[in-house]
C-alpha cells in the first residue's frame, strides 16, 4: 500500500450530497478481475454523454479544466450504497490521495483507508468554507498533525483518525499484513471457543 | 448493565482490540460472490499465502449471471471470465462453490438463510453490502469490501472498529395492504440515507415479532440503504422453527445444544442504546421513492416535497437534481402515473414468500399490455418451489414469464437492463440513478405494490385492489 504523510494540492470540489458508490463506478465496469485501470471510468455516467469519451458532460465538475488536483472534496455521505472496493481503486487510479467531505458512509471508508487514500471528516462549516474557494485555491493536509488547512486563508481544522490506521497509512503498511501474522493467535481463539 | 445482543454476539468474536485501533474480528461464515472476490484469490496468491479456514466459505454466482437459459455457456465475455475465475479459485483453494446449474445456487443472501447456513450468534461477512440481510436471524452480518475479503481468506478475520448501536421499535399491528418492504422504506424515508451511518440497528417491538423470516431479511437487508453496518433481528420461535430441518442445519444433539445458546441471544432489559426510535406501525402505509436515494419516498398516495419546503441550499440543489433524472416535478402526486416496467426481484424481495404474495394479486388477471417485467427468483430452490405450489401457472395466465434465479435487474450488470428514461417499478433495494441501466428511473416499492401495478401499469394504492 502506498504511504502517505502530507500533500498540499489544489482539489476537485463535488458539491453533491449522497454520491453513492454506483456512481463513482458504474456496475458495468465491475466484470473486471484485477484492481487496475478503474480511473478512467470514474463518475463514467456524470462525466460523458452516453457513455461517448468524444462527449464530455461541460456542466461536470471533472471537465473543468480549471479544476485539478490530487485532493477530492465532496458534500455529506460519500460513498454509501454497494461494498464495491472498485470504488476506491478508480479513486486512487484516478490519482487522488485524499477525499475531504463531511460525513462518509462506514464501508467506502474502509475501502479508502485499504488502498492509501486518506478519508478527512470535516465540519459542515469548514466543507463550506472550502467550497468558497476558487480553483486556484490549495489545501493542506498533514496525516502526522491530523490538519487540513486552507492555504489561502490559513483557515485549519484537526481531523480524527485512530493512531493504528495513521501508522498503517504513515508508512504504507496493510491490514492483511498484520493479520498474517496472527495467525496462532487466531487459531487459538478458535480452540478456546 | 445489561448487553444487547448486538454487544453479546460481537463480544463473543473479538480475538484482540488493537490499542486505539480497530478490533480483530473472528468470522463464523464467509460469503462469498464472482464480483468482489477474484482480486483477493490473487491478492492472496500474490503474498504466497494459504486460506486461513476454506471449509468456512461458501462461493455462489449471482451477479454477473444471465436469468436465461442459464445451461448455455454465458454470452457476454467478461461475465463469463469472472464467472470462470471463480470456479477456477473456488476449486483451487478447496472452496465450495454453488455456481450455475447447481441446485443450490441463487443469489448469495437467499441461499445462505434457505440452507440453513445462516444461524443466530453468527459472524458472517461478504463482499456485498447487503449482508445485513442475515442479521434477521440474530447474526452480525455486514458487507466488506474486497481488502476485506482477502483478510478472512488469510485470516477468518476482518479488522473492525465497534460500531454504535441503535434500536427501532415498532410497536402495534400494520395496515392491510403493508408488508414489510414498506416498513423499511418507511424507517429511511424518517431517518434518510445516512441516519444510521456509524451504527448497528436493532429493529424490535410487536410489529417485527409478528413477521416471518422472509419479511424480517427484508427489513435487515435494506439496513444499508440508510447508513448502518447492520441490522438485528432477535431470534425467536419463528427463527428457530425456519432453520430447523434445513440442509446445513443442527441436528439431533447438536440442535438442542445451539437452540440453547440461541435462546440467550436477546437484548437485557437495561441495556442502553446510542440511539432509540419509536414507530407506530399503524401510521405505515404503503411506500414508494421519488428519488435517486431509498431515502426520498414518501406514501403512495402522499405528494413530493415543494421546493419552498427545502431550506438549505446544497439539499435543495441535490433534490432538484434527483428530481430532473426522474422527469418529476416538487409537489407532484405519483398515483396513477404510468410506469413502463416491473422488476420482482433481488436479494430484498425474491423469496418464494414475495411470490406468494404477487400471486394473491395477480391471480385469475392479466398483466397491463403496456408493462414489461423481469420476474427473477432468488434461487433455484425459490425457483422450484414456485412450481411445486403451481404459482407458476398464476404468472402465465397473467401473461408474466418467470426468469431464473441472480441477481438480475436489481444492478443490471447482466443483460437485464431499464431503459434510458423509462419508469421502473421495483422490488429491490436501490434507486440510484442509472442503477438498473444507464438513464433508467426505479421506484422502489413492495412486491404487492408492483403487483397492482404490473396489473393497471401505473402506479397503484395497493389497498384499493384488496377486498
Amino acid at each position: 500500500m502506498q504511504s502517505l504523510q502530507k500533500i498540499t494540492s489544489r482539489f476537485i470540489p463535488l458539491r453533491i450530497e449522497n454520491v453513492d458508490t454506483d456512481q463513482i463506478i458504474p456496475a458495468r465496469f465491475l466484470k473486471a478481475t484485477t484492481k487496475l485501470g478503474f480511473g478512467k471510468n470514474l463518475f463514467r455516467d456524470w462525466r460523458y454523454e452516453n457513455d461517448d469519451e468524444t462527449k464530455p458532460k461541460a456542466d461536470f465538475v471533472f471537465n473543468q479544466k480549471q479544476f485539478s488536483g490530487d485532493i477530492l472534496v465532496a458534500a455529506k455521505n460519500f460513498g454509501c450504497g454497494s461494498s464495491r472496493e472498485h470504488a476506491a481503486w478508480s479513486i486512487q487510479d484516478y490519482g487522488f490521495k485524499v477525499v475531504v467531505s463531511s460525513f462518509f458512509a462506514d464501508i467506502f471508508k474502509n475501502n479508502a483507508l485499504n488502498n492509501g487514500v486518506l478519508p478527512v471528516t470535516v465540519t459542515d462549516a469548514f466543507l463550506q468554507q472550502i467550497f468558497a474557494e476558487g480553483a486556484e485555491a490549495t489545501l493542506t493536509v498533514d496525516l502526522e498533525k491530523q490538519t487540513i488547512t486552507i492555504d489561502n486563508t490559513g483557515a485549519s481544522e484537526t481531523f480524527d483518525i485512530n493512531a493504528y490506521k495513521k501508522t498503517c497509512m504513515l508508512n504504507g503498511y496493510d491490514d492483511i499484513d498484520y493479520l498474517l501474522s496472527m495467525k496462532e493467535e487466531i487459531a487459538a481463539f478458535e480452540k478456546a471457543r | 448493565m445489561g448487553k444487547t445482543i448486538f454487544d453479546k454476539i460481537w463480544d463473543k468474536h473479538v480475538v484482540k482490540i488493537i490499542e486505539d485501533g480497530p478490533s480483530v474480528l473472528y468470522i463464523d461464515k464467509h460469503l462469498i460472490h464472482e464480483v468482489t472476490s477474484p482480486q483477493a484469490f490473487s491478492g492472496i496468491e500474490k503474498r504466497g499465502a494459504q486460506l486461513f479456514r476454506p471449509k468456512q466459505i461458501v462461493a455462489t454466482a449471482d451477479h454477473n449471471v444471465p436469468t436465461m437459459n442459464q445451461h448455455l455457456p454465458i454470452a457476454d465475455q467478461l461475465s463469463k471470465f469472472q464467472v470462470d475465475t471463480l470456479i477456477d479459485n473456488c476449486k483451487k483453494h478447496g472452496v465450495e462453490l454453488y455456481g450455475l446449474g447447481h441446485e443450490h445456487q441463487g443469489i448469495v443472501h437467499v441461499i445462505g438463510p434457505e440452507l440453513g447456513i445462516t444461524q443466530p450468534g453468527m459472524t458472517i461477512v461478504c463482499g456485498d453490502s447487503h449482508t445485513s440481510t442475515h442479521g434477521a436471524f440474530g447474526s452480525i452480518a455486514f458487507g466488506i469490501g474486497t481488502s476485506e475479503v482477502e483478510m478472512v481468506f488469510a485470516s477468518q478475520c476482518v479488522m473492525q472498529s465497534k460500531p454504535k448501536v441503535m434500536r427501532i421499535n415498532i410497536e402495534g399491528a400494520i395496515q392491510n395492504g403493508v408488508v414489510s418492504k414498506d416498513i423499511i422504506l418507511f424507517i429511511i424515508a424518517q431517518i434518510s440515507a445516512s441516519g444510521a451511518t456509524g451504527y448497528f440497528v436493532e429493529y424490535a417491538g410487536s410489529a417485527i415479532r409478528a413477521l416471518s423470516m422472509e419479511a424480517r431479511m427484508t427489513i435487515c437487508n435494506m439496513s444499508i440503504e440508510m447508513g448502518a453496518r447492520g441490522g438485528i433481528i432477535a431470534p425467536d420461535e419463528t427463527t428457530y422453527a425456519y432453520i430447523k430441518g434445513r440442509p446445513f442445519a443442527p441436528k439431533d444433539a447438536e440442535w438442542e445444544i445451539k437452540l440453547a445458546e440461541w435462546k440467550q441471544l436477546f437484548t437485557d432489559a437495561d441495556a442502553k442504546f446510542d440511539v432509540e426510535i419509536n414507530i407506530n406501525a399503524a401510521d405505515i402505509q404503503p411506500m414508494v421513492t421519488y428519488g435517486t436515494n431509498p431515502g426520498m419516498g414518501l406514501s403512495v398516495n402522499g405528494k413530493l416535497p415543494t421546493l419552498e419546503s427545502i431550506t438549505d441550499a446544497t439539499e435543495k440543489q441535490n433534490f432538484e437534481k434527483a428530481l430532473k433524472y426522474m422527469g418529476l416535478t416538487p409537489g407532484q402526486s405519483l398515483l396513477g402515473m404510468p410506469v413502463q416496467n416491473v422488476f420482482i426481484g433481488s436479494c430484498t424481495n425474491s423469496r418464494i414468500e414475495d411470490f406468494r404474495l404477487v400471486a394473491s394479486i395477480i391471480k385469475g388477471k392479466q398483466k397491463d399490455p403496456n408493462v414489461k417485467t423481469l420476474i427473477v427468483p432468488g434461487s433455484q430452490a425459490v425457483a422450484k418451489q414456485i412450481i411445486a405450489e403451481g404459482l407458476d401457472k398464476i404468472f402465465a395466465a397473467a401473461g408474466v414469464e418467470i426468469r431464473q434465479a441472480g441477481c438480475s435487474a436489481c444492478l443490471g450488470m447482466n443483460e437485464d437492463k431499464i431503459p434510458a428514461g423509462e419508469y421502473c417499478i421495483s422490488t429491490s433495494n436501490r434507486n440510484f440513478e442509472g442503477r438498473q441501466g444507464a438513464g433508467a428511473r426505479t421506484m422502489l416499492v413492495s412486491p404487492l405494490t408492483a403487483a397492482a401495478a404490473l396489473l393497471t401499469g401505473k402506479i397503484t394504492d395497493i389497498r384499493t385492489m384488496l377486498n
